[in-house]
């Protein structure tokens, strides 16, 4: 198997992991958000709290668990340990001057901090919500599933985390910005025709997403 | 002096250049003051008459690497200002002219940076790291005599005129010099998207690719992040296209060739 | 004695197919026993040490530069002609060797020459396979344009970067033996001496750049392919490092020069803008297809444009002197770059001449911008004018372009035989650095073609000739002819980091340019050769005792790399003085004024001059022996140039 191994330890192997498991976390992204959307629906959680009961205890949902965790493992390992490569490759020595910003973007260059910015909250909000329900007694609601609803409630009445939640998302959307037409460039799922649509789209499903995500912590904390 | 415009007034500058012994002693800025430069002079003949001043003090001029001063040898490679070539896009060193500059500007002038481009002496640096890419791969290997008629293989001109586009690359190195990676990505994909595009390439273009990576990672280059700054500093302007061609080629070897190494 | 130019037997049409049967060949096996040194290594360099080393020899190539990809084979712009016959308008090798000579004025060999159109045909097949991105046309096949000299279109290009691409495929083919261990690469290490043991070249002493080291190197043989000496004259088209040093010492070990006084002077090149003026940047010939050269009709008007009094878009038409178009109503501006490098001069001589130096003449596109438009002209020059536009920053779309003659290439050469060998057994020369091809003018597009010609198709065939008769026994450094060349190439630079004086090396290279291109440059008479000569001598002398260095010999130290550089050409210009004033005629790219028609073309004296003048170094500071191959002409019948 040494090829593999090889193929993928390369710079442009690890550059593969990193877009494939980018793209799988954007399709989870969107799961997660169009489930979540049932957070704004009028009646009290009923059909958030039946949607988190099946994510929680359907077995292929179950399985899947265990891709998305693999999924973001190598996103977060790869992407530390070529970030570390690349400032190694850099030299010790740096420019006295570097007007970098003159050719490229900030959040280009910065996807190794956004992307800490977002563990760092992925952390914090498996704590608040999949690790109380996964790990804890959870009240039921009427319907005898667990009331997640009442955690997100709970949750969002703290302004620090309804802070935290909104500046992960902007982290995530600077990030997404330049991740998602990135993505297709590593692959080299490159042509004159379409890269420019590429481009189109992955700036409004940044836009998209993250301003969703986003709405959830704002509602609660001043709706709810 | 003539030029363009008899009544641009010489200017005085303080520059601010790498001073570095060896590739052993640690280097610094050394602030320098040039007088009555002309806008026409380019921006190494400026340097040239630094040169020219610390020599007749008894002082060692900067080393620097220059040879065409048509832009086309790729061997001049400063840092200017913070920028690879200087501020101005699509050109290198030794076409930049002080036109660019202003009267009582402060100039900072520095090596390429990377571990990959260890600094010889002062402004010039080790690029050997990019031979020894070719040498792994960035060549068709035919020996000389018994090849076919130049016309026998027909090329659609567009294939042709990217090649060519591709195969345009200096190898000045500023894409390294600029890149936050240190990446030679830019350097390696015009290379091989050159021979990918064309016939004559095609034989060995898993080999050439699987080699050429290879050599790029040991010679301790950055993975590419796909910032751009590469391709903006780039003074013939080679695309970032090729890079996705690179990536492409990558991964079409690596699934498919019968290399089991 | 003078060395025999072997050539073959026999009708030139088969005397290289002839020769290549004759030539003695070394067994495969037997060749990885030989070990070859290459020294350059641009197109002709490159070239011939991928070469040799496919067929097996053990190949070292040197190169001053950090890269062999580096060598100013790299800035030709036009492209490289071949006798491909593809536009089906009646070219053929015949056709391309008839011009050929034609074009070097009746000075260059006849059989050399017809081998060079031959092989011509090889070398687009070999960098094709190579990979060379030659433009093509929408059928897919490959495209030519006409080149000045030539009435068809025979000229391969890869827009305006042709020697970009032929260099790069000599680079890569050259990278591969490198991979396999066939080739050393020995980078920035500049040679300073050859080693001769009995009279035969035997090696060579480099140092390396980086570190100052002296090294021997050992070979069976040794080939120059170091290029021209062009920046004698300190402004050039050619690159800063360009030099004559490794030629130069080989002179001095017993290689004759030859024909040191035909230089080529470029009529389109961008001018002088000041004394700290580094190197002259060339604006492709082509341009002159639809540029109208001018300069005002009076010294007075000329005087007003150059202080700035008046505007160049304000000088009527009746006040413009379309020089070119008025002396040679046939040719006009497409004159051959020697005749209309010779009229911008008398021009500029009349007081005629633009610009704030007053060395400049008109290159006008408003009448082609008129009658198409600036987009049609921007997609044939656009590169072109926004080259010019970067270094002079004016908009060539809005006012003439000013242009000025530049030295661009050497003709001369050492001399070699059929075999590409020097007076010295053992060494070989290729390229420009040799004299062979191009006699006493070259045509443009094909340098490129003699460079490659030499390295891919002639030197891996005749150098085994001489291998052959070599006994197949290592050689080595330990002869005292190294010990003894390393000590006197050490003892030099010391020489040179001691004088201590106050001047650099730049200032006198400057003065020794100044001298050359005043007085052995476009035009040339004996008087001011004469004083030239002199000069030179004097400024040799305060070299050697007022020089300024700075650090020392055991590190990077480019001043004393320029200073070795400049005190060899202190001595070939002297050659080139003392070359020019023994051929008392005019020819191609040596314009000696006495010798004119009444028109003031120049007048060639066959009778006198059909020779090649091969000079053999004697002892310094001591006149050299002229040594003459007489050259016959079998084929081409000798004709005066005409181009009214």
């Amino acid at each position: 198997m040494s090829w593999i191994s090889k193929t993928f330890s390369s710079s442009i192997g690890r550059k593969i992991i990193m877009a494939i498991t980018g793209l799988f976390l954007c399709s989870f992204l969107v799961v997660h958000l169009v489930g979540n959307l049932q957070l704004f629906k009028a009646d009290n959680g009923v059909a958030f709290n039946a949607y988190s009961e099946f994510m929680g205890h359907n077995p292929i949902i179950r399985t899947l668990e265990i891709v998305l965790v693999l999924g973001f493992g190598f996103h977060i390992y790869e992407g530390l340990s070529l970030a570390i490569k690349n400032r190694a490759a850099r030299g010790a020595q740096g420019y006295v001057s570097n007007h970098i910003e003159q050719n490229s973007s900030w959040h280009s260059r910065s996807m190794a901090m956004l992307g800490s910015i977002v563990l760092f909250f992925l952390i914090v909000h498996l704590y608040n919500f999949f690790g109380s329900l996964r790990f804890t007694d959870v009240p039921r609601d009427a319907n005898g599933n667990e009331d997640a609803y009442a955690l997100v409630l709970d949750a969002f009445r703290n302004p620090l985390y309804v802070a935290l939640y909104v500046v992960a998302q902007f982290a995530l959307l600077y990030h997404l910005l330049h991740g998602f037409s990135s993505a297709f460039q590593t692959l080299g799922l490159v042509h004159r025709k379409y890269t420019p649509a590429v481009k189109f789209i992955g700036y409004g499903f940044s836009i998209v997403v993250c301003a969703a995500f986003a709405a959830m912590p704002i509602y609660f904390y001043f709706f709810k | 002096m003539a030029g363009s415009n008899p009544n641009a007034k010489p200017m005085n500058l303080t520059l601010k250049v790498w001073r570095q012994k060896n590739r052993i002693t640690k280097g610094g800025i050394v602030d320098y003051q040039v007088k009555d430069i002309s806008p026409d002079m380019s921006f190494l003949e400026m340097l040239d008459v630094l040169n020219e001043d610390l020599l007749r003090q008894g002082q060692e001029p900067v080393a620097f690497d220059h040879d065409c001063r048509e832009g086309i040898c790729g061997s001049c490679n400063l840092f200017i200002n913070g920028r690879a070539h200087g501020p101005e896009q699509g050109t290198t060193t030794c076409q930049l002219h002080m036109r660019k500059f202003s009267d009582g500007d402060t100039i900072t002038i520095e090596p390429w940076r990377a571990t990959a481009f260890p600094v010889n002496k002062d402004l010039s640096v080790d690029r050997s790291a990019f031979d020894r890419i070719i040498q792994a791969g960035g060549y068709v290997s035919i020996n000389t005599g018994g090849t076919p008629d130049a016309n026998e293989i027909p090329i659609p001109k567009d294939i042709s005129d990217r090649a060519f586009e591709a195969a345009t690359c200096i190898g000045c190195g500023a894409c390294v010099a600029s890149c936050k990676n240190a990446s030679a990505m830019l350097f390696v994909s015009a290379k091989v998207s050159q021979l990918a595009l064309l016939p004559q390439g095609h034989v060995e273009r898993k080999t050439r690719v699987e080699n050429m990576v290879a050599q790029m990672d040991l010679e301790g280059f950055g993975a590419c992040t796909n910032i751009g700054s590469c391709a903006a500093e780039c003074p013939v302007g080679i695309s970032l296209e090729n890079i996705a061609i690179l990536n492409q080629e990558f991964l079409a070897a690596k699934a498919t060739s019968n290399n089991l190494a | 004695m003078f060395p025999d130019s072997k050539i073959p037997e026999g009708p030139i049409t088969e005397k290289w197919e002839k020769h290549k049967f004759n030539v003695k060949l070394v067994n495969p096996a037997n060749k990885r026993k030989y070990d070859i040194i290459v020294v350059g290594t641009g197109l002709a360099g490159a070239s011939a040490a991928a070469s040799l080393a496919e067929l097996g020899y053990n190949v070292k190539a040197f190169t001053f530069h950090d890269s062999p990809r580096r060598a100013h084979s790299i800035a030709a712009q036009g492209g490289i002609n071949a006798a491909k016959n593809y536009q089906n308008d009646g070219d053929s090798v015949y056709r391309l060797f008839y011009d050929t000579v034609k074009g070097g004025d009746y000075r260059s060999r006849e059989a050399n020459v017809y081998r060079l159109a031959q092989v011509s045909v090889n070398i687009i097949d070999q960098c094709v396979a190579q990979g060379v991105p030659f433009a093509r046309e929408y059928g897919g096949l490959l495209a030519n344009r006409s080149f000045g000299g030539a009435q068809v279109s025979r000229t391969f290009y890869a827009r305006g970067q042709t020697g970009q691409q032929l260099l790069l495929g000599a680079y890569s083919a050259l990278s591969r033996q490198v991979a396999y261990g066939k080739v050393k690469l020995y980078t920035r290490s500049e040679m300073l001496d050859l080693v001769t043991v009995d009279g035969q070249a035997r090696g060579i002493i480099t140092r390396n750049l980086l570190t100052g080291e002296v090294e021997q190197h050992a070979a069976h043989a040794v080939v120059l392919a170091t290029g021209g000496y062009g920046n004698v004259f300190f402004l050039s088209t050619n690159a800063m490092y360009c030099n004559a040093t490794a030629a130069w010492r080989a002179h001095k070990k017993g290689a004759y020069f030859a024909n040191p006084c035909f230089t080529q002077i470029h009529p389109t090149c961008i001018p002088v803008s000041g004394d700290y003026q580094s190197k002259l940047t060339l604006m492709s010939e082509s341009l002159r297809n639809d540029g109208r050269v001018w300069v005002p009709a009076t010294k007075e008007t000329a005087e007003k444009l150059r202080k700035g009094e008046i505007n160049v878009n304000d000088i009527q038409e009746a006040d413009r002197d379309y020089f070119l178009e008025r002396k040679y109503p046939a040719f006009g501006n497409l004159v051959p770059r020697d005749v209309a490098s010779r009229n911008a001069k008398m021009m500029c001589d009349e007081g005629r001449g633009v610009g704030s130096t007053g060395l400049a003449v008109f290159l006008d596109f408003a009448d082609v911008i008129q009658r198409t438009s600036a987009e049609a002209v921007s997609q044939k020059y656009g590169n072109l004018f926004d080259m010019y536009a970067k270094i002079t920053g004016e908009n060539p779309y809005e006012r003439p372009m000013r242009i000025y003659p530049a030295v661009h290439y050497t003709m001369g050469g050492l001399w070699v035989d059929y075999n590409l060998q020097t007076s010295v057994p053992g060494l070989y020369a290729t390229g420009e650095c040799n004299f062979s091809d191009h006699g006493a003018n070259r045509l443009g597009a094909s340098a490129l073609m003699q460079g490659l010609a030499d390295g891919y198709f002639v030197i891996p065939y005749t150098i085994g000739d001489y291998l052959a008769q070599t006994p197949p026994k290592p050689v080595t450094t330990e002869h005292p002819a190294f010990q003894q060349a390393q000590a006197d190439v050490e003892a030099r630079v010391q020489k040179l980091l001691s004088i201590n004086g106050t001047r650099t090396p730049d200032d006198f290279h400057k003065k020794l340019g100044h001298l050359m291109w005043e007085y052995c440059g476009m035009s040339r008479n004996a008087e001011g050769l004469r004083y030239a000569k002199a000069e030179i001598q004097k400024l040799r002398r305060e070299f050697w005792s007022d020089l300024k260095l700075a650090g020392t010999e055991n590190e990077m130290n480019q001043a004393l790399e320029k200073a070795g550089r400049v005190a060899d050409f202190l001595e070939l210009g002297e050659l080139m003085v003392d070359d020019a004033l023994d051929r008392n005629e005019s020819c191609g790219g040596h314009f000696r004024e006495e010798y004119q028609t009444p028109e003031g073309e120049a007048l060639r004296n066959d009778d006198e001059y059909a020779y090649v003048a091969a000079w053999q170094y004697t002892a310094d500071n001591q006149p050299e022996i002229l040594n003459k191959e007489e050259l016959t002409f079998e084929n081409v019948k000798l004709t005066q140039r005409s181009y009214k």
